[in-house]
């Protein structure tokens, strides 16, 4: 189901500047340009990492960010399951307790309906007891989703995650996305510079350039760049 | 080997485990503190922190001295509560935390500044509160540099001699070896004096390699 989305501010960081003015429905939000276009400063605001000049971030019925009413949720209570690009895993835990991380405390035993479901949709039980530095590419990214997932986010923001994939495992991981977007219901802001990629899962697209918006509008029509 | 030398072993290696316990909140706070924030008088901070390094052993144990004697802001107190520490096995352990404090925070910083703060921010969008992500990802990431730290203050705090001569004497109850080794050698006791040496060293010896060893591989 479409979930209303709002970004609208301004980011300001040394001498870029980063203005967004989006008002959408959608399940999926990609965020399409070429590199340094500002797509992963998006998903960082929204996310609370960056500090912003003014603006509001709304996902569905909740505030995130709201320069005019003071609003600025802290980064840990936003509900947000960010994958960065660089996925992150924690090198020092195994599988379990890097998608156990942010779950919630009466889920912590592993067995709960919820985290079952995902962990089943992205196919991860045979990996638990490993290692994150024994998986490969494509298991490392479906464990740093899988972590994200667990949060029950409001919205899902994915930094590139096909992109270090190679074209095999591409194939392989874009079906569990597409799970996830229609099992779970979980809304997505979908950064990539992938036209296929993006007209495979999102339902708008938002190109960048420069920190700018040049072009929003539903998947389907005619991208402008890269 | 003597009774008396073994003893004087034991007191200063519990001692100096008991020092090391004491400066480690305060040492891992300020290590996390200096390597994660900016604010005004760090540099201030990081200087007193880093000033028993350079100052003379005795003069930090004067100043101890001060701060912990029965009239001192702190010593006072402290004495109207039944708690002497001038002088008791509480003064080795205290310029023995004092004198340690400084590695432990030198090696532990460079611990923290070595984890990659995306962990830390990742942890944080997954729900995790400030204080959960120290324990659980800063505090483990860094854990090389801190045990290396721990067993540097450790170190120093055994080996420890200007400020504890300063604060807790050469009674018998609160020999160290290293005031052991002063005492013997200043009473023409030699054998005694090398048999204190040979212990220390061994100690010290095991611990710096120790030491060593997790933070090459930090």
């Amino acid at each position: 189901m479409p979930v209303p989305v709002t970004l609208d501010f301004l980011l300001c960081q040394g001498d870029f500047r980063l203005e967004m003015h989006e008002q959408v429905e959608a399940r999926v939000v990609a965020l399409f340009g070429p590199s340094g276009s500002g797509k992963t400063s998006v998903l960082e605001s929204i996310a609370g990492l960056r500090s912003l000049e003014w603006g509001e971030i709304r996902i569905g019925s909740r505030t995130l960010y709201d320069s005019g009413a003071g609003v600025d949720v802290p980064s840990h209570r936003r509900k947000v399951g960010y994958v960065p690009q660089d996925l992150a895993l924690f090198s020092h835990m195994n599988v379990k307790h890097n998608i156990l991380y942010g779950a919630r405390s009466d889920r912590d035993d592993g067995s709960a309906e919820g985290l079952d479901q995902i962990l089943s949709l992205l196919e991860l039980h045979p990996f638990l007891d490993r290692r994150v530095s024994d998986l490969s590419g494509g298991e490392r990214q479906r464990v740093a989703i899988a972590r994200a997932l667990t949060t029950e986010p409001l919205v899902l923001l994915l930094d590139e995650p096909l992109t270090a994939l190679d074209r095999g495992l591409r194939a392989r991981v874009l079906p569990y996305l597409k799970r996830i977007r229609d099992e779970l219901a979980t809304p997505m802001v979908y950064v990539s510079h992938d036209e296929a990629e993006v007209r495979a899962l999102a339902d708008w697209v938002v190109e960048l350039d420069g920190g700018r918006t040049i072009r929003s509008g539903p998947a389907l029509t005619p991208f402008a760049g890269p | 080997m003597t009774g008396d030398a073994l003893a004087i072993a034991w007191r200063t290696v519990s001692l100096a485990a008991l020092a090391t316990l004491v400066m480690l909140p305060p040492g891992i706070a300020l290590a996390w503190i200096l390597a994660r924030r900016q604010f005004p008088g760090r540099a201030m901070l990081e200087t007193l922190v880093s000033l028993p390094l350079v100052m003379p052993p005795v003069a930090t144990g004067l100043m101890l001295l001060w701060v912990f004697g029965r009239r001192g802001p702190l010593g006072g107190p402290l004495s109207q509560l039944g708690i002497d520490v001038m002088f008791t096995w509480r003064a080795v352990v205290l310029a023995g935390a004092v004198m340690g404090l400084p590695l432990l925070v030198r090696a532990a910083r460079a611990g923290f500044e070595q984890v990659d703060r995306r962990y830390e921010e990742i942890a944080g969008t997954l729900g995790a509160s400030p204080r959960r992500v120290f324990l659980t990802i800063s505090l483990p990431l860094a854990k090389r540099g801190v045990l290396a730290g721990a067993l540097l203050g450790f170190s120093r705090a055994l080996g420890e001699f200007g400020a504890t001569i300063m604060v807790a004497g050469a009674l018998p109850s609160t020999r160290t070896i290293a005031v052991a080794i002063y005492s013997y050698t200043e009473t023409g006791q030699a054998a005694a004096a090398t048999t204190m040496l040979a212990i220390s060293a061994t100690i010290a010896f095991g611990a710096l390699l120790l030491s060593n060893r997790l933070a090459s591989s930090a």
